[in-house]
């Protein structure tokens, strides 16, 4: 067996029917291998942030999973306008999203600290222009 | 409380997950902001929205959440109902508004899980 699950998506920008779809195929992923149900929902949780933030804020991108026996790293990474401020990003409340945006239930500057809360890790790596990385790693309980 | 209680307090249609209406729920949230169930929601098994489009279907699925319950008569799409269906979501569409079936359903015992 291998050491490890990987997995790969390719997430569409800006496309609000399909968000959220990577997301569900690991949170199903992980149900099926077993893990606690509360560990897949922060999983599921902090990973669906990340997911919608690349469909809303950069056209989309790619998300990896690579799941251990103890824990799950999530990548997602894009190519995107990037983040120029990421300690402002960060701050509960804070958001760039359009009223477009908005009317869809999304923008209320809530998914960054969010995925802080969840995860075990959260690092966030952008560069303007150039795009944005987020990496999430969340340790089964025991 | 049961879903189909619910259904029958806020004078509710089934849309999808008639089937599934036995199933027993404690706890609920009303919102029209995702963003805010995601951050705030627990363990509640219902949703109140008067938001309709297919990432309400998928924010109740991360949540684990068994019912999305939709205020002001708003009727899901098709696409929606189909990703209900797969993920055994009861959608029930209601007449009420927000305040008032969130009102009617705190009065009936449903609890908020959280303050
Ligand atoms: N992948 C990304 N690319 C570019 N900018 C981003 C990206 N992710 C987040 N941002 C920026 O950081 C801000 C804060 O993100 P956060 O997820 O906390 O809030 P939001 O997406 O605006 O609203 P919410 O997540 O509550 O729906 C965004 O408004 C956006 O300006
Ligand atoms: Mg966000």
């Amino acid at each position: 067996m291998a050491d490890h699950v990987h997995l790969e998506y390719v997430v569409e920008g800006d496309n609000f029917v399909s968000a959220g779809s990577a997301t569900e195929s690991v949170k199903a992923c992980l149900k099926g291998m077993g893990v606690k149900p509360e560990d897949v929902r922060r999983v599921a949780i902090s990973m669906y942030e990340g997911e919608i933030n690349m469909v809303i804020h950069a056209n989309g991108g790619k998300a990896t999973a690579d799941i251990y026996m103890d824990k799950v790293v999530i990548t997602l990474a894009d190519t995107g306008k990037g983040i120029a401020d990421i300690e402002l990003a960060m701050k509960p409340g804070y958001s760039t999203a359009t009223d477009d945006v908005r009317s869809l239930g999304f923008g209320a500057g809530m998914g960054l600290p969010n995925m802080k809360k969840y995860a075990d890790e959260c690092l966030i790596e952008s560069t303007v222009g150039v795009g944005t990385k987020v990496t999430l790693v969340t340790k089964f309980s025991a | 409380m049961k879903i189909s209680q619910i259904a029958q307090i806020l004078e509710g249609t089934f849309v999808t997950g008639e089937e599934l209406s036995d199933r027993e729920v404690y706890s609920a949230c009303g919102s029209d902001m995702m963003s805010d169930v995601l951050a705030y929601v627990k363990d509640q098994g219902v949703l109140i929205t008067g938001l309709c489009n297919p990432q309400v279907i998928r924010t109740a699925e991360m949540m684990d959440m068994l019912c999305i319950v939709f205020v002001r008569g708003k009727t899901p799409t098709p696409e929606m109902v189909e990703l209900a269906k797969q993920r055994n979501i009861v959608l029930i569409t209601s007449p009420r508004r927000m305040f008032s079936a969130c009102g009617k359903l705190y009065s009936a015992g449903l609890q908020s899980g959280a303050f």
